[in-house]
């Protein structure tokens, strides 16, 4: 075969959905042994586009073509057949199953009716060895890092024979020296022949790693770009189509007034393992504490924690004057704590009710939503469409149900809502995460403000950029644990990333705790 | 909203069980052909049966003691709790609370609300055990529903013996308790104009229950908890809500709407409960509940069909068809109806997506969210 045939030829592609176009005259060239990155905003159309490109559903109009060949691939299994593997931004893998096992599963070899390991064993030790992608086939894959996970999953799409490698956001559940390594072995792959599609919408990640970036901007590529002669700015201002927001906080609004103060927080699991131990901050009105960590530290625990939603094993929680350690959710939420949850459909949404009724949701007991034990359906209604207003939450009414709107509109809904009814601590668990650029800094806005005004923040983000623009002070949690604390003010992300693995060098932009 | 806005969703409300309506229909057709009767002649037969006066009132009171089942069933719907033991409750609750009634004197109304209320705590009490074993010791209640509603079967066969809570009927082999007093009765409405039969006097308890089912669940904070826990139980949780305690208070609600199921009967015709007491309507008011769509009107609506096809199928045996044939249509329509429901309901969220899409398109030139 000619090696100049590009790897995938994407012409002319559109996809449209009942009322909206996802994607529009889509042209991409991904050449042969290169690693071709897709970048834009959440929601732009790149996982529209890669899931035409897997098979998952067919484009309305426009051409694919593998290694020169025109193909419709009407399933996943068409597009494995031609060589095209997926690797899907949350890990698909079974925790019970060694690695041998996820990798074989659905592609089990057989000698017989029997499942031959042996054959497979050597072929994933062999993968390893080729590509630099060495894992223990017979580690159970509960035990392994967020890291080595994915390398499994690498490994599963190339055991099934891909030479096309589609790698949907790899890095959003890395951490900097992960994101390293992971480059090491896409450069591996690419040495080998292989072609990398990436997509990302993390600048300097798609700089350092691409041979080629195609830029997708509301559904349609807007160019094409070499790495090298292209500035992260002017990336992403293609990706934006416009000036860019950026979350430094300005001044410090933080005061000498605690506001919630935590002393020895302890937690245990279900089978007594500790998941929160002896975590100890303060916050003060008018100050953002970010807590940095590997998602699975416990931010997710500690948050429930001070939300009343698990029972605190050990340890003090309280608020302003108020020893509030024993109280139930409802009452801690009554005084004041607002919160916007993690995941948003799971924790902070009723999907099938109307908007409305979503405002009263973790306010039910308070005004404007009720009138003693009754609803009161006009004064929640009124309160929701202030929040439409004042937070530009894109409904056509109050009405519509939850699930209509977009994730941005949704979370800002969300935020709106928390900020009603003057809360005094708000515990904020990635409040812009699947927004678009847009909602992201109205959002930052949104909490800038609210801690000028006093607002005590818990903050946690997985992303580096967000927690050191805004707080004030940032606590690295790790196994549980705060193990150090760090001041955003002098602090680049690399080394907050090696704080978070709990490298040894771990606070070297601060003082440890 | 809008006024096609408005159309259009009651609309979709009512395509759901038309469908399976018409769906079961087709296939009692096909049922009927096979075994040489004429579909049309007896579905006509049935709706001429049904026109007398005489059978109207039957099938308004065997709906007014559906719809005490179907509530009670729906108020567990409503928060997924499924409440499978309602026949066990009001089984138990009609025998206590006649047995109670027909051993007490008082004045007229007075009598009548001990009667109810007797029923009310029993049911509460048997549907709040389940409650119970669920928060404090993780039972599914699908489980201790089923169980109690036999371990009601076994208690029920128990007391009721002479010596313990029945008499002997007079000029039969049949036992109940005691007959209630007149002071412990409910005389009936003559709703159906010429007939002399009359209605269950507590059709206007049945529909005070519909009006405070459908205020506690739309208009109050414990309603809104109790949906937002059905709709997601992680979201409600997070907003404060004790679902434990909803749980027992359910169930407790559930239990009392239950009780009174036999008692329209009771208080209105049978005055003793006997061996041959109505049973099995806990699992009648499942499949109305699932028809009506745990909804106070759509769930009245369900009765009035159950009680059609239960009272005028019984033409059929004139006509050397097998009544039933009628079960088959039951069954057809519930579970076509539960399949409708879901087809619906996915219609409707894309619909509403798709729409909202749209408006925000021609309202600005700035839509965000296209596609992920």
């Amino acid at each position: 075969m000619d090696p100049t045939t590009p790897a995938v030829e994407l012409r002319g592609i559109t996809k449209r959905f009942p009322g909206v176009v996802a994607n529009r005259d889509i042209d991409i060239t991904v050449a042969r042994g290169s690693v071709h990155a897709i970048v834009g905003e959440n929601g732009a159309g790149k996982s529209t586009l890669m899931k035409t490109l897997y098979g998952m559903h067919r484009p309305d109009e426009g051409t694919i073509s593998v290694d020169g060949q025109q193909v419709v691939l009407h399933s996943p299994a068409d597009a494995i057949a031609r060589g095209i593997g997926m690797v899907h931004q949350h890990f698909m893998l079974a925790d019970n199953f060694t690695v041998l096992e996820n990798v074989v599963l659905g592609a089990e070899p057989r000698r017989g009716v029997a499942l031959d390991f042996g054959e497979a064993r050597r072929r994933i030790v062999g993968i390893g060895e080729q590509y630099g992608l060495e894992v223990d086939p017979d580690a159970l894959v509960g035990d392994l890092g967020v890291g080595d996970r994915q390398r499994v999953e690498i490994i599963k799409v190339l055991y099934r024979g891909a030479r096309i490698l589609i790698l949907d956001e790899p890095t959003a559940v890395l951490v900097p020296q992960e994101v390293g390594e992971l480059f090491d072995a896409l450069r591996e792959l690419k040495a080998e022949g292989l072609s990398i599609i990436f997509i990302s919408h993390k600048l300097d990640e798609v700089l350092a790693v691409a041979d080629e970036i195609t830029v997708i901007r509301r559904g349609t590529t807007v160019a094409t770009v070499d790495p090298r002669s292209t500035t992260a700015r002017q990336l992403a201002e293609l990706m934006v189509g416009s000036e860019l927001p950026s979350p430094q906080t300005t001044e410090s609004t933080v005061t000498d007034v605690p506001e919630l103060v935590v002393n020895g927080l302890g937690l245990l699991g279900e089978d007594d393992r500790a998941l929160l131990t002896d975590v100890s901050f303060t916050i003060h009105r008018g100050e953002v504490l970010g807590i940095a960590g590997v998602e699975g530290n416990g931010q997710a625990e500690l948050v429930e924690t001070l939300l009343g939603i698990r029972t605190a094993s050990a340890g003090t929680v309280r608020l302003g004057a108020q020893d509030i350690t024993h109280w139930t959710t409802r009452q801690r939420r009554e005084a004041g704590i607002g919160y916007i949850p993690e995941d948003r459909s799971r924790h902070g949404l009723l999907l099938e009710a109307p908007l409305w009724e979503n405002r009263m949701l973790g306010h039910q007991t308070q005004a404007p939503n009720v009138k003693g034990a009754l609803v009161d359906r006009a004064g929640a209604r009124a309160d929701t469409e202030r929040i439409v207003r004042e937070y530009d939450v894109r409904t056509p009414s109050v009405d519509v149900l939850a699930s209509a709107l977009s994730g941005g509109n949704q979370q800002k809904l969300i935020v709106g809502r928390e900020m009603s009814g003057e809360p005094t601590v708000l515990l904020a668990s990635h409040p812009t995460r699947g927004v678009d650029v847009g909602a992201q800094s109205a959002i930052w806005d949104l909490l800038r403000a609210a801690r000028a005004r006093g607002l005590a923040v818990l903050l946690i983000s997985a992303d580096l950029d967000e927690l050191i623009g805004l707080s004030d002070t940032i606590q690295v949690l790790l196994r549980g644990r705060l193990v150090a604390e760090v001041d955003p003010a002098n602090v680049t992300p690399e080394q907050l990333g090696s704080a978070m693995t709990g490298a040894a060098s771990a606070a070297e932009g601060g003082e440890a705790a | 909203m809008s006024t096609s806005g408005l159309a259009r969703r009651i609309g979709l409300a009512l395509a759901a069980p038309l469908l399976a309506i018409v769906f079961s229909l087709v296939i009692t057709s096909f049922v009927l052909l096979t075994i040489k009767a004429n579909p049309l002649d007896t579905f006509q037969a049935m709706i001429t049966y049904s026109g007398q006066a005489r059978v109207q009132t039957l099938i308004i009171n065997s709906a007014v003691t559906y719809y005490f089942a179907a509530v009670a069933v729906a108020i567990g719907f409503r928060m997924n709790l499924f409440n499978i033991g309602v026949d066990g409750q009001y089984r138990l609750a009609a025998m206590l609370s006649a047995a109670i009634g027909g051993n007490i004197v008082l004045p007229g109304p007075l009598h009548v609300l001990v009667i109810i209320l007797t029923a009310v705590l029993v049911g509460a009490a048997w549907a709040g055990a389940a409650g119970l074993l669920k928060v404090r010791r993780g039972v599914s209640e699908v489980i201790s529903t089923i169980m109690l509603n036999f371990i009601a079967t076994a208690v029920i066969a128990y007391l009721l013996a002479p010596g313990k809570l029945a008499v002997s009927t007079a000029g039969s082999n049949n036992i109940g308790t005691r007959p209630i007093p007149a002071s412990g009765q409910v005389p009936g409405i003559g709703l159906v104009p010429g007939s002399q039969d009359k209605v269950y006097g507590l059709i206007v308890l049945a529909v005070l229950v519909g009006v405070g089912f459908w205020f506690l669940v739309n208009r109050t904070r414990f309603g809104y908890d109790l949906r937002a826990t059905g709709m997601s139980e992680s979201a409600a949780v997070a907003s404060g809500v004790d679902v434990k305690r909803m749980v027992v208070y359910s169930m407790l609600i559930s239990g009392a709407v239950a009780g009174l199921v036999g008692i329209p009967e009771l208080v209105g015709a049978a005055y003793t409960y006997s061996l041959d007491f109505p049973a099995g309507l806990g699992f009648t008011g499942i499949a109305i509940a699932l028809l009506g769509r745990n909804h106070p009107v759509g769930i009245a609506l369900g009765c009035l069909l159950w009680g059609f096809l239960d009272n005028s199928s019984q033409i059929l045996n004139l006509r050397d068809v097998p009544v039933e044939v009628v079960q088959i249509t039951q069954g057809v329509i519930v579970l076509s109806v539960v399949v409708a429901y879901e087809l619906v309901r996915r219609y409707r969220l894309v619909a509403i997506q798709r729409d909202v899409a749209r408006q925000l398109a021609s309202a600005g030139s700035t839509v965000q969210g296209a596609s992920a």
